[in-house]
Formats: structure tokens, sequence, C-alpha cells
């Protein structure tokens, strides 16, 4: 083509007004696409503003407790030195209750009392008194939490101008709990048992120590088969295998597997590691085994992608000198690569963390009330604790099933921030 | 590049080779050797002898297999799965594609420099004692201290980085980076260094240093160096080798090459025709 074919009309005038309004026109386009762009992360923004707000408007209830401070007589009449876990606890529960209001008689009555407090309080003053039994005789104060009713009531969602009929407290019942408050018994101190105690059916004794728990046991398992595996099979597919169709199609396979459904897993983990098998059911140790499936493709992929990224040059200058394959690899490509497959680990972790469906089916969604001691004991996660406390009628879960969810959150942004900082800490320049 | 045509003329596969009485004795001897990347043939019966303590070019317009056949001499082709090298290629004698003989060991006599510097991520010193620790060259700090310093010597770095030998090597210049890795290669005490248009990269300055280095480097290494600049090749060079389409047209003492070509088409490089 000569020159004279590509040179513009000899009489292109660039000042017209055609030529203005086209150029208008496009520089309304490009307003318009960075418009659409901020319109839509606006909208991603709103969203997720729209979901902390509501879990911190109905979490943050869960985060303190409604306390009430007695003095328990420990009479030795129901307790045996000797043997203090087995006395009569219930019925110091009585007498504590029965000084505090004495014109309480009605038996009726005695036992709309008792329902003030926790119906564990027998068990938490037998811990107390079997931790030190000097106490048997004399007169202690203790602080136990009121029950859910009342602590819904003093946190302000119980109504105390709904119909008496229509909630779980009757009058006189409001009447002694705002008598205790007055007398300056009641106080609303930060609920550490949310995570220090173990599930239980009484919405204001139930924590996640036992999900915390059960989760990290299960991510290190996930962690301890995922990682060695997917390097190694990362590392051995972008470095030695040949391409041909054998490995295009595990390629293809492997990169299937990071899409399949996680449920599918769990259906998977519940007829191989547990019918087949026989490995305990609601084991972190299978629950760890199942969210390794789901993480191994995620990371065979990142390490591709990280090993793929560390240049060329460095290779050969290591292959040039005579180093072989596998000093290439372990001395200069994977340490190059290492920030990128750290996040990326970290990523597939939190992931998995969050995950609820695979471990359902394993059977990890159990109502067990003590942490798991180790890798085969039954236990919940955290995403299960959430669905169980979901499904719970009390209306203590409904604040519960959010703060846990904060929690899971938090978790999560710890692990992606120790990601971003791996990655902005090791990452080298090259 | 049409791979029909080509194959259509077998005559010209063949190379007019000047003989020079003085030269070395021949440490690298190519016969015959044919190159294929998949169906399409890179390089056509390259014949040539090497001499050492010498400094051979190899020249040529872009493509014309002048990089691939270097790639050969210490096979650096075998990690590309589609090539596939024929023929023979010796080093003192021995053919460098026998199955007895081990590619480490190989690469650990030819090193090799190539287009841009790629010193290792690592300290100076690293970069350095590498080769000498992973071949087992040396035993103790002392040693692999003494082999740092010379290599580095050897390659006119050493005032420079001797300060800071543990900064990374990544951190010098250009120039320097390119000797660093010159450096590197000589660690390991090899016979042949492949260098793969090292000052491309590079300076005016940095090129005369490295130009500089190589001609001290010759005295004790046989040198073989790909380079597009012609200059260089004049400067820098002993023997030149012209390759044209995959096939080494004319070879011999440089200053024969750059004054009395036989073959039309060396003539038509060297004088600025084509290229």
């Amino acid at each position: 083509m000569s020159t004279a074919d590509i040179s513009l009309p000899v009489k292109f005038d660039w000042s017209s007004e055609a030529a203005a309004a086209r150029r208008k026109r496009r520089h309304f386009a490009d307003h318009r696409l960075r418009w659409i762009g901020i319109t839509a992360i606006m909208i991603a923004i709103g969203l997720l503003g729209i979901l902390l707000t509501t879990l911190v408007a109905t979490g943050y209830r869960a985060f303190v407790q409604t306390m009430v401070t007695v003095p328990v007589y420990v009479n030795p009449e129901y307790v045996d030195e000797t043997d203090p876990s087995k006395g009569n606890y219930r019925a110091i529960v009585k007498d504590t209750l029965g000084n505090l209001f004495p014109e309480v008689t009605n038996p009726r009555d005695q036992r709309e009392l008792g329902q003030l407090l926790t119906n564990n309080t027998q068990f938490m003053i037998r811990d107390r008194v079997v931790a030190d039994p000097s106490i048997i005789g004399k007169t202690v104060e203790m602080t136990l939490p009121v029950s859910d009713p009342f602590d819904q009531l003093e946190k302000g969602v119980l109504s105390r101008e709904s119909p008496e009929d229509q909630r779980k407290i009757n009058n006189a019942q409001i009447g002694w709990f705002d008598q205790l408050a007055a007398e300056g018994r009641v106080s609303m101190p930060l609920n550490w048992g949310l995570l220090f105690n173990s599930d239980s059916r009484f919405p204001e004794l139930a924590g996640l120590a036992g999900a915390i728990v059960g989760s990290f046991y299960a991510l290190m398992v996930c962690f301890l088969i995922s990682f060695p595996c997917g390097i190694a099979a990362a590392v051995y597919l972008e470095e030695f295998a040949p391409k041909n169709k054998w490995t295009d199609m595990i390629e293809v396979n492997i990169n299937n597997l990071a899409a399949v459904p996680s449920i599918v897993f769990g259906l998977l983990g519940l007829a191989v590691f547990l019918n087949f098998f026989g490995l305990p059911r609601s084991a972190p140790l299978v629950g760890g085994m199942v969210l390794s499936l789901m993480t191994l493709p995620t990371i065979i992929i990142v390490t591709r992608a990280s090993l793929k990224a560390v240049p060329p040059s460095i290779r050969e200058g290591g292959l040039g000198m005579g180093a072989s394959r596998h000093q290439v690899i372990l001395h200069h490509v994977l340490p190059l690569a290492l920030p990128g497959i750290l996040t990326g680990t970290i990523i597939g972790l939190a992931q998995a963390l969050g995950e609820a469906a695979p471990l359902l089916l394993i059977g990890m969604n159990a109502f067990i009330t003590s942490p798991p001691g180790g890798l085969l004991d039954a236990s919940t996660a955290l995403p299960t604790q959430i669905f169980i406390w979901a499904d719970s009628p009390e209306r203590g879960f409904v604040d519960r099933t959010s703060a846990a969810i904060l929690v899971l959150l938090g978790f999560l942004i710890i692990m992606n921030g120790i990601a971003i900082f791996l990655r902005q800490r090791l990452e080298r320049t090259w | 590049m049409n791979d029909a045509a080509t194959a259509e003329k077998p005559v010209s596969t063949s190379t007019i080779i000047i003989d020079d009485p003085n030269m070395n004795p021949i440490r690298v001897a190519a016969k015959n050797t044919r190159v294929f990347y998949g169906q399409k043939q890179a390089l056509f019966d390259v014949s040539i002898d090497i001499p050492e303590r010498s400094v051979t070019a190899f020249i040529g317009p872009s493509g014309c297999g002048k990089s691939t056949f270097l790639r050969c001499i210490n096979r650096m082709n075998d990690t590309i799965d589609s090539c596939r090298v024929e023929g023979e290629i010796t080093l003192d004698g021995r053919d460098i594609y026998d199955s007895s003989l081990d590619v480490v060991e190989l690469r650990a006599r030819v090193g090799m420099v190539f287009q841009k510097p790629n010193p290792f991520p690592k300290s100076i010193y690293e970069n350095v004692s590498y080769g000498p620790k992973i071949h087992g060259l040396a035993r103790g700090k002392a040693e692999i201290d003494a082999i740092v310093e010379s290599s580095l010597r050897k390659a006119g770095l050493w005032e420079e980085v001797k300060d800071r030998l543990d900064d990374p090597g990544t951190g010098l210049s250009g120039g320097q980076q390119q000797r660093l890795c010159i450096a590197r290669a000589i660690a390991v005490s090899p016979e042949v260094i492949l260098m793969d248009e090292p000052c491309s990269a590079l300076d005016p300055i940095a090129t005369a240093k490295v130009e500089e280095l190589i001609d001290e480097l010759k005295e004790n290494y046989c040198i073989i160096i790909v380079t597009h600049s012609m200059q260089q090749a004049a400067r820098v060079s002993q023997r030149t080798a012209f390759f044209h389409l995959g096939i080494l047209v004319e070879v011999g003492p440089t200053e024969h090459i750059f004054t009395n070509p036989k073959d039309q088409r060396t003539h038509d490089y060297i004088t600025g025709r084509f290229g």
C-alpha cells in the first residue's frame, strides 16, 4: 500500500461542528463508562454495609450478658464436705432466692422465682464448691447469668408493655427482677462466655468454644493435607509434566474440581470416609479431610500461577550453570513463588473455614457441649454452629447467631490480613 | 522463512570455511547439526570447529539460528519440549548428546551468560558461591570465599562490590549485573563460556567494560559470543561465523570475514544490505 492510500481526505476540517460533536459524544461515553463503574462499586459497598449493619445491630447484644449478683449460703445440711460434688444444690438455689424474697411462699411463685436465674445455676454453685470446699457453711457473693427472657427484658428486646399472656414471663417475675435491679444486683458485663463456653440449650450459657476448637482442628487437618499435596502436584504439573493430552485432561479436571459445589464433597466424604473407611462421625479429622478436597484444587491452581509468574530467566540462569531441576525448583523457583502460594493457601483456608455444607453432611452439626479433645472427638465448626443456632427457637439465639457470624467474619478478616501481610513482607522484586 | 523454499536449495547448506594455520586446538566441534522446532527446521547441517582460548563470534540477521546453535552447545534446548537436535556436537572429542554424558556435568563445563542479566534474587556472594556449592567444588567457607573473590576479580567486579557482598545482586547496575553473571559462570571453572548477546541490554560504557573482560577471559576460556553488532564481533572475536536462514554460510578469521567475504550473502550482510 502506498502512503497516498492511507492519508486523510485533503479537506478534513477538525474544527467543524460535526467533528466537535463527535468528540463530545466520545467524551460523554468515557464519562458514562466511569459512572457505571462507580455505581457498581457503590452498590457492592452498599450491600456489604447493609449486611454488616444488620449483623451488628442484632449481634451486639450477644456480646454482653445480663448477670445478677446474689449472696449464696452454702448450707452444710445440703452439702457433704467429704464429697461436695453430690450435694443438693437445687435446694441451695431455692434458699438463696428465698432469702432475697422472703414474702414469696407459694410453691408456684417459688418455682416462677427460680426461673429468674439460668437453669444451670445449681451446677455453677457446685463447681465453685468443688473447686474450693472451704466455702461450705459460708455465704459467698456469686454473679450468675439470668435466664434468657430476663436477659432479653434487660436488653429491651422484650417489651414490658406487651400483654402478659404473650410473653414468657409474668408481671410478678418482672417485679422481682426490677427489685433486684433496684438493689443494684443486676449488671451487664462483657459476655466472655460467648467465646469460652461450649454449646448449650440455654442461650445465656451457649458459647463458641467448641466450634472454634473444632474449626481449628479441621483447618489444621485441611492445611496439612492440601498444602503439601497441592504444592507437589503443582510443581510436577508446571515443571516436569510433558505437555500431552493426559496432562491437559488432568488440568481440565483440576479446574473443574475447583468449581464443584461443596455439598458434593460432603456427600463424597460421607460415602468414602465415614461409610467405607469407617472414620468417626462429626470428627474434625473427617471435616478437615473433606475441606481439603475443596482447598486442594485452589492451592494447585494458585501455586501453578505463582510458579508461572517466576521469570524464565531465573530458571535458565540456574539450569545454565548446571543446577539440576530439583535444585532450580527448590533453590530459586519455589522461594520466589512462595508469597503467592502462601497468599493463595490462606485464602483457600479462609474459604474452607466458612464452608458449612460439606460439614453438615458428615455430622458436624451435632449438639455437643464440650470442646473436642482431639481430632477424633465429635465436634461442631463455626459455620455449622451458626447453622444450629439459626435453627434454635429461643429469642437469645437470634442475637447469638449474628454474633457468631461476626466472630467468623473476624477470623476471616484476620486470615486475609495475614495473607496481605505475608504478600507485602515476602514479595521480592527481580 | 518458507520451509519448502529452503528445503529446495540443498546446495546452499554447505559452508565456506576459511582455514587459519594459527588456529588453537579445537575444543567444540559440530558436524551436520540439524535442529527442528516441531516440524519446522531451524538449522541445516551446521558444521563448525571452535578453537580453545579464543573468542568465536556468531553473527547474522534475526532468526538466522545463531542463538539456537549456541544453546545446542550446552543443551539448553533440552528444556524446550518441541525441540529436536540431530547430528553431532563434541566437547573435547566427546559427543555431548551421548546418553552417558550427564547434562548437569555438561552445563558446569559449558557456562552460559544470557542476553538479559539474570542474577538470582539473592546476595552478590550467594550468586557467585551457588555454582561451587551445588557442584561440591569447595569445602568450607574459606575455600568458597576464595572462589568468590577470584571469580569476582576475574570478572572485574571485585573492587566495586567487595564491601557489599551481602547486598542483593539485583540491586547492581545493568552492566555490573552482567559481569556478576559472568563471575557466576566462571566460578565453576568452565571450559567453554557461551554468551548470548551479552551486551544488548547494556549502555556503551558497560558494553566496553564487558568487551574488555571478554578479551581478558579468552586467555583461559573458549568463548562463543552471539552478537547483533558487527562492530562488537570485529572488536572482540578472533573467528566469526555468519549464519543466514538456518545455514552456516561462512566461517573464518574475523578479519577475513569483514574484509574479504567469499559468499555474496556475507558480503551483503556486513555491508548493511539486509539484516
